[in-house]
């Protein structure tokens, strides 16, 4: 027992005899609450949104560069498959934002008793759905 | 690592207080939790605003991205979005990868190369708005 992290894994049992910890059972054998699938998402979204910013990045450089190099840009976002990766894109984003306003009061220490977890978590699920059709709405119209 | 069924014995002369007290288990204390809300409260209103003003782009051409880009306020505060995304993104995958790679050596080697790919692409940003508006 080298690590000092192995040593929370000790602890004595009845008898006074020291024994290792079982370890707690993983993700698979939970059924699966809103707040742990939201906290999921989360991480999961925030990842995705690293791979979305590619995107931004192209977007920038190719108005940097030339006009056919913008237009080729500009025609992959509004072609079929940029369509699908740009509503993933939105989705993802309003979706971490939504969620990193519910952390963000909960870091302030507002809302993190069980019912009001659950209530902020429906209501980041709903804000994510009804905004993004908003903007896709207002986005097609404009387009 | 001995096996479940030896019995244990602990060699460390160590309190596990003693390692979670001053700057903690992650030796930077609270300055990345610290920087991660920071980086979070700048981007509510930032990304609100890219949203709508990406909406107000969708297939715009050159010139309308470029006289849009131009103007003090939207090149300022695109500066500050790509400046915020990029060292919140820095520092949430970091923890990722902390969380899930287990070996020391690879996972400092990781957060390295995250480190400069989300310097070098935020640079890449700054200067194609710089050059674009300027």
């Amino acid at each position: 027992m080298r690590d000092v992290r192995d040593v929370l894994m000790i602890a004595r049992n009845t008898d006074g005899k020291l024994v290792r910890r079982p370890l707690s059972p993983h993700v698979q054998v939970y059924r699966w609450p809103l707040s742990m699938a939201l906290s999921i998402l989360h991480r999961i979204t925030g990842v995705a949104l690293g791979v979305g910013t590619l995107l931004l990045t192209w977007w920038l450089v190719a108005a940097a560069v030339s006009d056919e190099a913008f237009a080729r840009a500009q025609w992959f976002l509004g072609s079929a498959i940029g369509l699908v990766l740009l509503f993933g894109w939105s989705l993802a984003l309003l979706f971490h934002f939504f969620s990193g306003l519910r952390h963000l009061v909960w870091d302030a220490g507002f809302g993190f008793d069980p019912p009001h977890y659950n209530i902020s978590g429906w209501a980041v699920v709903i804000a994510t759905g009804v905004t993004t059709v908003v903007l896709w709405a207002v986005g097609l119209a404009l387009w | 690592m001995r096996g479940p069924t030896e019995p244990p014995n602990i060699e460390v002369m160590r309190s596990p207080l003693a390692r979670a007290r001053g700057l903690g288990a992650a030796h930077a204390g609270s300055s990345h939790w610290w920087a991660q809300r920071v980086t979070a409260i700048a981007l509510v209103p930032l990304t609100l605003w890219f949203i709508w003003s990406a909406v107000r782009l969708a297939g715009a051409p050159r010139e309308v991205m470029a006289a849009w880009l131009s103007a003090p306020l939207p090149m300022v505060l695109m500066l500050a979005l790509v400046v915020a995304t990029f060292h919140h993104l820095q520092l949430g995958l970091q923890v990722v990868i902390e969380d899930y790679v287990p070996n020391e050596p690879i996972k400092l080697g990781a957060v390295l190369v995250l480190k400069a790919l989300c310097v070098l692409l935020a640079l890449v940003c700054i200067v194609s708005v710089l050059k674009v508006g300027l």
